[in-house]
């Protein structure tokens, strides 16, 4: 294997490793989710075909939250213990550091999401346990997760961090937003024609790979 | 490792006219480092000084404003890594991960660095900071001093040629001082490159082979320790950066 690609491994591996261990970011965020749907569902009622207008605006704010809460600790966690020096001295390059935090990041939102969107098909009866928006939501996550944990590496530095990372994060991820909401509605409504959202969601994931690439390097060296 | 390349100093360390700026505070201020290879420099101040920062450059975790940094022959902007591989540090903080065990966090940091055998290599290291025993208690669990041996470990891992150790005998009892001690002058270990900063002048000037003192981030002084009593080091200590602590 690849040095690199050792190192990504073993980042990502300890990532899992503390989280299992510490609980702090899969608890917030699946406590956040859960709460979320159970209270957008009594709340609002919804019923009939007012459900599919509404309910892919639901689902994907509610994961777009849940991971605001999940992946603002990433960074914190390392900067407050002082283990994020310990990862910048060793020699790896920040590319690769950026890969692994954003791996394990993925898996974190997953392992929430595994669990949101059968608890939102049950509770708003949408079919959305399907293939194609199992592929939307990838890609989706994909995308938050590429720009959350480049500004987590970014909010973790300044003092306004808990407040710092919403405010970067929901108005550039606003394309992923859209778009996975979009998506999400055409297949759920079975619609032909239309702007070709996942072609868009994909469009934006190479684009924000690429930038946060590249960015993460100065972000994390000042 | 990669060869070194051709460097015609032949010094471990190398820094020219390192500066760091916070804003307008100005933490270190064109200070030069030269240290040859095996040699154990002692960096000497006040608190607010600038050691910790000289550390934090030399180590590549802060970069200066300005100035230039060889470790090894390598240059830090040119080759970081390569500078990095032969770099080990501890400092205030222990980068260590408190959720996972000591054993663990050494297997973490030697898979960065791809250290070969490294199972048997941990142990050995373990063993040497007397933490074998503990080894599979989390970090969280140690006390400071246990925490401090475990950073040691952690910092030879890669078995680095240069060691920036920023105060390192914090939370240490006697009978690991007196490890630290072998550990700096290669008495436990291969002999080895040492910086490290203290406020103590007697350790200081008992396990290093020069002394220097930063006062405002500026070096002031340098002196090899063989021509140094601890009474003379006092007395320039008090005149170039007030009264030792």
């Amino acid at each position: 294997m690849m040095p690199a690609a050792r190192q990504v491994l073993t980042v990502v591996r300890k990532d899992l490793l503390v989280e299992t261990r510490a609980r702090d970011l899969l608890n917030v965020m699946l406590t956040f989710a859960v709460l979320s749907l159970v209270i957008f569902n009594l709340a609002l009622d919804l019923r009939g075909p007012v459900v599919r207008e509404v309910g892919p605006g639901l689902l994907w704010l509610t994961i777009a939250f849940a991971a605001i809460l999940g992946m603002g600790r990433t960074f914190v966690r390392e900067h407050e213990r002082g283990t994020l020096t310990g990862l910048l001295i060793a020699p790896m390059d920040r590319g690769v550091l950026f890969v692994g935090k954003l791996l394990a990041n993925l898996i974190f939102l997953f392992v929430m999401e595994a669990v949101t969107l059968p608890m939102f098909a049950v509770l708003f009866g949408l079919p959305v346990l399907q293939p194609a928006v199992l592929l939307i939501t990838a890609l989706g996550t994909l995308g938050f997760a590429t720009l959350g944990t480049l500004f987590s590496a970014m909010a973790a530095q300044s003092r306004a961090r808990e407040a710092l990372l919403p405010l970067l994060l929901l108005p550039t991820t606003v394309p992923v937003l859209i778009g996975s909401v979009q998506a999400t509605s055409h297949v759920l409504d079975d619609t032909v024609g239309g702007p070709p959202w996942i072609g868009l969601l994909l469009a934006f994931n190479v684009i924000f790979l690429t930038l946060a690439f590249l960015l993460f390097e100065h972000v994390v060296d000042g | 490792m990669a060869d070194a390349p051709h460097d015609r100093s032949g010094l471990a360390v190398d820094a020219q006219g390192l500066s760091k700026r916070y804003g307008a505070q100005t933490a270190l201020d064109s200070v030069d480092v030269a240290v040859r290879p095996h040699e154990r420099l002692a960096i000497l101040g006040p608190n607010g000084a600038g050691k910790s920062t000289l550390i934090a450059v030399l180590s590549t975790a802060l970069r200066g404003n300005a100035g230039t940094l060889r470790i090894m022959g390598w240059d830090t902007a040119a080759a970081p890594n390569e500078a990095r591989r032969r770099i080990g540090v501890v400092a205030h903080r222990t980068y260590l991960y408190e959720e996972l065990t000591a054993h663990e966090n050494l297997l973490f940091y030697g898979r960065l660095y791809s250290v070969p055998n490294l199972t048997e290599h941990v142990e050995r290291l373990l063993k040497l900071v007397d933490m074998f025993p503990r080894r599979h208690d989390r970090v969280g669990d140690l006390s400071r001093g246990m925490q401090q041996r475990v950073a040691l470990a952690r910092a030879l891992v890669h078995d680095p040629p240069v060691l920036l150790l920023d105060e390192p005998d914090t939370g240490l009892d006697q009978l690991h001082l007196d490890l630290l001690a072998a550990l700096v002058q290669g008495r436990a270990l291969p002999a080895r490159t040492v910086i490290l900063t203290t406020h103590n002048l007697d350790r200081a000037l008992a396990l290093c082979t020069r002394v220097a003192i930063l006062a405002r981030g500026r070096l002031v002084f340098s002196c090899d320790t063989a021509s140094l009593d601890p009474t003379r080091l006092r007395e320039t200590y008090s005149r170039l950066a007030g009264a030792p602590q």
